[in-house]
């Protein structure tokens, strides 16, 4: 069954206010339990809006968002529910931080769903196991770690909660390329470990292309395309007139093409590019690999 | 470019309070007058402190900064010092003091005490190159994050400096606003002959430069071209840093067992060699 | 949601009410709120609420927008014609229980709610037609000559510019961190207030450390730009009392002194 279903989901700021805009019209897609998303699209396309919407931080104008198979905004008393169920980490979410330690701020989720003390231990534990935040850190302030530090601390501090569905907002967002690397093998190892899905936001097509096996491109409110990452980036051309970059092995591919040799395209990984390069030179009968 | 001297730091090292490890040990550089220089480093490297150095901002626990021939310790050139070397940061929202993009690129000018009329002849000019006159009469709050940081662009260069240091400028900007923000720095070194010294994490705007520093535990260990730098690609990576892909796909392929080339850093080089390769079955034309 | 505030909200534009001198626009807005206490008679008030109203369409402002602003002041406003309404001295001639109404009465509360609606329509209408910087300025230079006696106007502007700045930058860091700390199951919105004023410090916390950041860094930024306190400063526009303010303000003291004249009219 599909964790996450949005169906016609329309979302418009400001409604009935003069310079209301629509931000997102007629999304429909549904995420299965245990995928692992990628968002990508250029900003301004309503991407933050249609993940705030996945755990009910905004209401649809329109249309309706199942999670588990249950209507989000059948009983709005109900939300907070939800708010455990898909978790979301925002933008540098190292600015939320505010408790004492590190283990406190980590167990602020678990324990305002209400769970007991043991519980929310484990849960603490085992979030900062999956997080890199060592056990040395836990009664330290969180305002004396570093940059990366702190963002990792942010982001157990969701994951404690073991939401179904793990949203990332730009997670390596001015990290350096070890920072980067760090946090997002960490979330695709949450992924695998704990079967639970992921959704994640993106600039980076290099990232989505490592980590993502779907790929959601949204384009001024609505869905352009989505599809697996090797189809969305055989479509390449397409997503760079959109305005979005592809990864630099696809751009040297879709150079090859325009110099007219025959080779194709959905190219996105380095391991990838060199088959391909093999293949091609194979076929030519040239010295090959 | 020429070989007159624009910044230069003498066997500088700095630490942020007396007791603690220095951030800086002993960095020695020089950038030359026209030059885009890029410094590439890992977080914690100790570019950003580095950086501070060039205008002021901090001075040197031990050894000298200058800026041509003035030495940032004296305080009586602080303002000329200041005025000759434009400094933006990180966070967009964070320099932008003006309720009005106007009146925030004239903030410097105001403080520095120029007259009206010549104030609004430099205002409008630093606006228009950096791209954002048309936005001139709007508040900060309601530009994006590439148009605030070229705001804060616009502010420095109506001060006329002769070099410009970026901070990290484009960490928090998405990819079409670090494309605005390099395509202005671009345009400001290239035709009006500003120097430039960018502090970044992101390789695709060292390949840029005219000359890369990469710095590592407080010391400079990489200092030359975008390309002698890149090919060090074992190096790169041992100082968490990245190589472009074109480098890493050449890597790969001669691992496969391919003879191509590994000096090759930018797409246009790379296709064009997989081209030649795909139809003659050889890398080197 | 802390975006729909309209009060002390700017509505750039190119009107004579636009264009007015700042500080002319400044001291002939104090002036309007003072003879609005002058004017006692209900004839007087409908003509200093037809004139606000009239300089509104000079202005170019829809009336809408002074509506929406009115709306959260509703309350005063009714509470304070309730008041005037049953507790005014005078014969009654309705009663209802202990409260009794009078001619006095009905009287007092529609000179009370129009004065309102004028105070209201009148200092909006300066925040409407003047930018908040322009605004600041307007009173840095009328409190310039007090420099003298040591006061620190040059800062006191500095801060107000400053402040203005950040407002919208503040506003819109609140409601990401709300909306971080709801994703984390904070509840905001419901519990006694001790409750309430508990789950807000996962809020105030994190702004208070970004804000501390933010003046940190500005700081450094200002310095970078030859910052150097308000010795020696110059300013791009220069205010410069025109021809046109002069008829404007002409026209407007004869608007108020024909408003203080309705005292002497019987109704």
């Amino acid at each position: 069954m599909s964790i996450i279903q949005v169906e016609n989901l329309e979302y418009v700021y400001g409604a009935g206010l003069p310079g209301a805009t629509r931000a997102l019209h007629d999304v429909s897609f549904s995420i299965e339990e245990g995928d692992f998303v990628g968002i990508i699209g250029p900003t301004g396309c309503g991407k933050s809006t249609l993940i705030t919407h996945f755990n009910g931080l905004h209401r649809p104008s329109s249309g309706r968002i199942l999670v588990d198979g249950q209507d989000m905004w059948a009983d709005p008393k109900a939300i907070r529910r939800f708010r455990f169920m898909v978790g979301l980490v925002f933008q540098y979410p190292e600015y939320q931080l505010f408790e004492e330690t590190v283990y406190k701020d980590i167990a602020y989720g678990p324990t305002n769903m209400g769970l007991d003390a043991d519980e929310v231990r484990r849960r603490v534990l085992m979030a900062a196991d999956f997080c890199g935040v060592a056990e040395s850190w836990l009664e330290k302030s969180p305002f004396e770690l570093s940059g990366g530090q702190k963002r990792r601390v942010a982001i157990a501090g969701v994951i404690a909660m073991q939401p179904r569905v793990l949203v990332l907002d730009e997670p390596a967002a001015g990290l350096d390329p070890e920072g980067r690397e760090m946090i997002l093998s960490q979330v695709k190892a949450y992924h695998r470990e704990s079967g639970s899905s992921v959704v994640l936001v993106s600039h980076s097509m290099e990232d989505i292309a490592k980590y993502a096996d779907k790929v959601l491109v949204l384009q001024e409110g609505t869905v352009a395309m989505y599809d697996t990452t090797e189809n969305v980036f055989a479509r390449a051309q397409e997503l760079m007139d959109m305005g979005l970059s592809v990864p630099q092995v696809t751009q040297i591919f879709l150079q090859l093409r325009s110099m007219g040799i025959d080779i194709s395209t959905d190219v996105y990984t380095i391991p990838y590019a060199v088959k391909t390069i093999c293949r091609a030179l194979e076929e030519r009968g040239l010295s090959g690999c | 470019m020429s070989d007159e001297k624009m910044l230069k730091t003498e066997n500088i090292t700095f630490a942020y309070e007396e007791d603690a490890a220095p951030v800086l040990r002993g960095v020695s550089c020089e950038v030359r007058r026209g030059e885009l220089v890029a410094v590439l480093g890992a977080n914690g490297c100790g570019k950003s402190t580095l950086a501070k150095h060039f205008n002021a901002i901090l001075l040197p626990t031990e050894g000298k900064v200058w800026v041509e021939d003035m030495d940032t310790a004296d305080e009586n050139k602080l303002l000329d010092i200041r005025q000759k070397v434009g400094m933006v940061f990180q966070n967009p929202d964070n320099q932008i003091v003006a309720t009005v993009v106007e009146e925030d690129v004239a903030f410097a000018l105001e403080n520095l005490g120029v007259p009206p009329q010549e104030m609004r002849l430099r205002v409008d000019e630093a606006m228009e190159l950096a791209g954002i006159y048309k936005h001139r009469a709007k508040g900060p709050h309601k530009l994006s994050g590439g148009q605030k940081q070229r705001v804060a662009i616009a502010g420095v260069i109506a001060m006329r400096p002769d070099c410009l240091v970026l901070d990290e400028a484009t960490a928090m900007l998405d990819p079409r606003g670090r494309a605005q923000v390099m395509k202005t720095v671009r345009h400001l070194n290239r035709d009006f002959g500003i120097t430039v010294v960018m502090i970044t994490h992101y390789m695709e705007e060292a390949a840029e430069a005219d000359r890369v520093l990469v710095m590592s535990g407080g010391e400079i260990v990489m200092n030359g071209t975008p390309k002698e730098v890149f090919v060090r690609s074992e190096e790169m990576k041992s100082l968490r840093l990245d190589v472009p892909q074109a480098q890493e796909l050449c890597l790969a392929l001669r691992e496969a067992g391919l003879d191509v080339p590994t000096d090759i850093i930018s797409t246009e080089d790379c296709a064009a060699m997989l081209a030649r390769l795909l139809q003659t079955g050889r890398a080197d034309g | 949601m802390l975006r729909d505030i309209t009060i002390g909200q700017h509505f750039p534009g190119d009107s004579p009410v636009h264009r007015l001198d700042p500080r002319i626009k400044l001291l002939l807005t104090l002036a309007y709120i003072i003879v609005l206490f002058a004017v006692h008679n209900i004839s007087g008030m409908v003509l200093a609420f037809a004139v606000v109203l009239g300089l509104y369409l000079a202005a170019k402002i829809p009336l809408k927008v002074l509506a929406r602003s009115m709306r959260p002041l509703l309350p005063i406003i009714l509470f304070t014609a309730v008041l005037n309404l049953f507790f005014a001295a005078g014969e009654p001639i309705v009663q209802i229980w202990i409260f009794k109404i009078s001619k006095e009465g009905i009287y007092y509360a529609i000179t009370m709610v129009l004065r309102i609606l004028c105070l209201i329509a009148g200092s909006s209408l300066l925040t409407y037609t003047t930018s908040p910087i322009v605004l600041t300025d307007a009173v840095e230079r009328l409190l310039r000559p007090l420099a003298v006696l040591h006061l620190p106007v040059h800062e006191l502007a500095m801060m107000m510019t400053i402040a203005l700045r950040f407002i919208p930058t503040l506003i819109e860091e609140t409601e990401k961190i709300m909306n971080a700390q709801k994703a984390r199951g904070a509840d905001l919105d419901s519990g006694n207030l001790m409750q309430r004023v508990k789950a807000l410090i996962p809020v105030l916390i994190p702004l208070f450390i970004s804000s501390f950041r933010r003046a940190d860094e500005l700081a450094m930024a200002m310095e970078c730009r030859c910052y150097h306190g308000g010795d020696g400063r110059t300013r791009m526009k220069q205010l410069h009392v025109t021809g046109q303010d002069v008829v404007s303000t002409l026209i407007f003291c004869f608007a108020m002194a024909v408003l203080v004249a309705t005292r002497w009219l019987p109704f």
